[in-house]
């Protein structure tokens, strides 16, 4: 994924220079930096002066549906009068009209987040942990090139959203899916990032090793860590 | 949803903008300027203007007491009070003045009791116009009187106010910022009123301009003049709507009536007989003339003639359909107003419209192509959508926005739009508010005698201009049945669609 934009939002600016690699990139920086609006520029929601560069295409101009990623927000992820199963649908189809194989794959994807079963379920009669499963399940089902992450599990517990990080990246690997996460938490970082993309003062550094990154971190990294 | 409504939405709105612009076109550019009027027409405005005064200022002042009263009690039956205060905003006019002739008239409950009361002429015009808009100012200033923070009565009552005090101090104040808008607002609906003027006005000193634009029309088929005083209301409502900008005029919608703060000013005996009175003879005013329709009505149900039933068999037509194309405009007129800000204002500013200037403007540019008389359903249909889409537009615009904001970008994520995003998101999720416009706009629909009144013929009467034609011929018991099942009609509409959104 190449980027070379500039985002504004009233008096507010960010730039980004930079090609996010292949796997698991953190993005990282100060609450109100930034990195919620960087991932809505990418996704289609914030409007960008510059290019969005996905498999050597340029993105920009397309309806954020049409774009060849999925992405996961903080809240709000699942309709909440739909079923999981048409929620997941809604990953293939956009009117969830699903055919033999569509309901097949499906079922595989929900059994993949391990929710075989309570595809009749309501939101709301799922665990909040569960109501993640179900929007991942959707991501895989959509099967595009990259992932979002704008902090969708943040509400969780530390147990459970390490087990959810640890749910993307296993099937993100099981796909070649690339991922692109905000976080604002070093140890989600650690636990399964490759890279790590920090923002800060406007400006979105080039991503660097997250594990080096994290274990010596360079000067702005430091300011932001407090370390 | 960004982009789902947006291009139908944006024809919806030039639709209003057209069924606005070219009715009222055609009425100025008909209109012979004021030399066409009759020398009876300034009579009419002037009776317009100032019946519409005296109503305003009547139900404003009589609200008072029985706000005041509801405001601070808290006793069985206060929710159903407050209830019977919105009823009749989807009662049918006819049916109202009906029921004000079998309580006030020559030959009513009052009259039996030895008082007269001039009902035909001013004296009727004015107390129907109180009939409507005394409960509609109630509700406005008890919604104001219920925004008064619980803290500031905590601290009167530290201080010692006695009812009095509270009065100087709080309510007066209180009185002063919401009364102006309030009345401008009754000011406005009673400048409109058309159905009330017909019934118990129209002698020549209680004519307005909308009855005279009918008669105008009916019986000197004058179209010129006709256009001239349609210009006249027209000046009338956009005057009037330029006032309602700058004072801001409450909306009586959405915010609840339900909770009473706790007061200490108000234990005296005195005080509480006050109460008592105020409420109790606000519900008697609003009660007995449809208990006396009741009453005479329902032993002539069986004796209804085959005419009122085909009649009630059209209103019941012209109105589901007024509800649904009513809901679908307004839905697609809100979901492009999140992103095009004007197309809200199109949506107000139909308020500007009066019913007669838009029947007047289309019967004259319908009539070059065809016969005006026998599109009276349809025409009757598409103004009672046009003055049913800002209230509408106001139900369903708050939802539209939450359900943009919750969810917007998550359809837009999905790549939902059109059909798919109507059946899985719209439908769903809008469903109450979408119901009880449909409901609104079905009920105004059932009970209106606005256009059909200036286009039907009589083989073509909807349920309340039969109702009407009853009346004119002094046959009371048998208006009074059909008056029964236009009541079934119109609370049953609005009833059906509002229970129907929120059945599961």
């Amino acid at each position: 994924m190449r980027l070379d934009l500039t985002l504004r939002r009233g008096g507010f600016a960010l730039a980004a220079d930079l090609t996010v690699p292949p796997g698991i990139t953190a993005v990282m920086g100060a609450s109100g930096s930034g990195k919620s609006t960087l991932l809505g520029g990418i996704a289609g929601f914030v409007p960008v002066a510059g290019r969005v560069e996905i498999g050597g295409a340029e993105v920009s101009g397309r309806a954020p549906g049409d774009r060849p990623l999925s992405i996961l927000f903080q809240e709000e992820n699942l309709f909440p009068h739909l079923d999981a199963a048409t929620n997941v649908a809604l990953g293939l189809r956009a009117d969830a009209r699903l055919d033999a194989a569509g309901r097949a794959a499906r079922d595989a994807a929900l059994a993949r987040v391990g929710l075989e079963g309570l595809g009749e379920r309501l939101p709301r009669d799922l665990s909040g942990g569960q109501r993640s499963r179900v929007a991942l399940a959707r991501a895989l089902l959509r099967d595009r090139p990259w992932l979002l992450l704008d902090e969708p599990f943040a509400a969780l517990g530390p147990a459970l959203r390490a087990e959810m990080l640890d749910l993307v990246a296993e099937t993100a690997a099981e796909r070649g899916m690339g991922v692109l996460m905000v976080t604002h938490d070093p140890a989600d970082a650690e636990r399964i990032a490759d890279h790590l993309l920090l923002v800060a003062d406007g400006i979105t550094h080039a991503p660097v090793d997250a594990r080096a990154a994290l274990a010596d971190p360079p000067p702005a990294l430091r300011a932001y860590l407090g370390a | 949803m960004t982009g789902v409504g947006a291009r139908w939405g944006l024809g919806v709105a030039a639709g209003v903008v057209a069924a606005l612009v070219l009715p009222v076109g055609a009425v100025v550019w008909r209109a012979e300027g004021l030399g066409a009027l009759a020398p009876g027409d300034r009579g009419a405005l002037w009776f317009t203007l100032w019946q519409a005064a005296v109503s305003a200022t009547l139900s404003l002042l009589l609200a008072v007491p029985v706000a005041r009263a509801l405001a601070r009690r808290a006793f069985p039956g206060r929710g159903t009070v407050v209830l019977l205060l919105g009823a009749p905003f989807i009662l049918p006019v006819i049916v109202a003045v009906l029921g004000l002739v079998a309580v006030f008239g020559r030959s009513g409950w009052l009259a039996a009791l030895g008082v007269e009361w001039p009902l035909y002429g001013w004296g009727g015009v004015i107390l129907a116009h109180v009939f409507f808009n005394l409960p509609l100012a109630t509700r406005l200033l008890l919604q104001a009187w219920l925004s008064v923070p619980p803290e500031r009565l905590r601290l009167a009552a530290s201080l010692g106010f006695g009812p009095g005090d509270v009065m100087r101090v709080i309510e007066r104040p209180l009185l002063r910022a919401v009364g102006p808008g309030i009345w401008l607002a009754v000011f406005l609906i009673c400048t409109t009123s058309f159905a009330v003027a017909l019934t118990l006005g129209g002698g020549p000193r209680s004519t307005t301009v909308e009855l005279a634009i009918y008669q105008a029309f009916r019986f000197d088929f004058d179209l010129g003049r006709a256009a001239s005083l349609a210009l006249l209301q027209l000046a009338l409502g956009v005057g009037a709507a330029l006032l309602a900008l700058r004072l801001a005029v409450p909306s009586g919608f959405g915010a609840g009536l339900g909770g009473v703060a706790e007061r200490w000013d108000h234990r005296t005996p005195l005080l509480r007989a006050q109460d008592a009175v105020a409420v109790a003879a606000a519900c008697l005013f609003l009660l007995a003339p449809m208990g006396a329709v009741l009453w005479r009505g329902v032993p002539a149900l069986p004796d209804l003639p085959a005419s009122v039933w085909a009649a009630a068999g059209r209103s019941l037509a012209v109105a589901l359909l007024c509800a649904v194309l009513t809901a679908g405009a307004a839905l697609a007129l809100a979901l492009a107003a999140l992103r095009t800000g004007w197309i809200e204002a199109v949506g107000t500013a139909v308020i500007t419209a009066s019913p007669l200037v838009l029947g007047a403007g289309l019967f004259l540019l319908l009539r070059p192509w065809a016969n005006p008389v026998a599109l009276a359903l349809p025409v009757t249909l598409l103004v009672n959508v046009l003055l049913s889409l800002p209230f509408a537009l106001r139900a369903l615009m708050p939802a539209v926005r939450d359900l943009d904001r919750d969810f917007g970008r998550l359809a837009a994520s999905l790549g939902m739009t059109g059909l798919a995003w109507l059946r899985l998101v719209g439908l769903p999720r809008l469903r109450r508010p979408l119901g009880y416009a449909a409901g609104l706009a079905g009920a105004l629909a059932a009970g209106d005698l606005g256009v059909i009144a200036l286009f039907a013929s009589p083989g073509q009467a909807t349920l309340p201009l039969a109702m009407y034609q009853l009346m004119g011929s002094y046959r009371m018991e048998e208006a009074m049945a059909a008056a029964l099942l236009l009541v079934a009609l119109s609370l049953g509409l609005f009833a059906a669609f509002e229970r129907g959104s929120r059945a599961a």
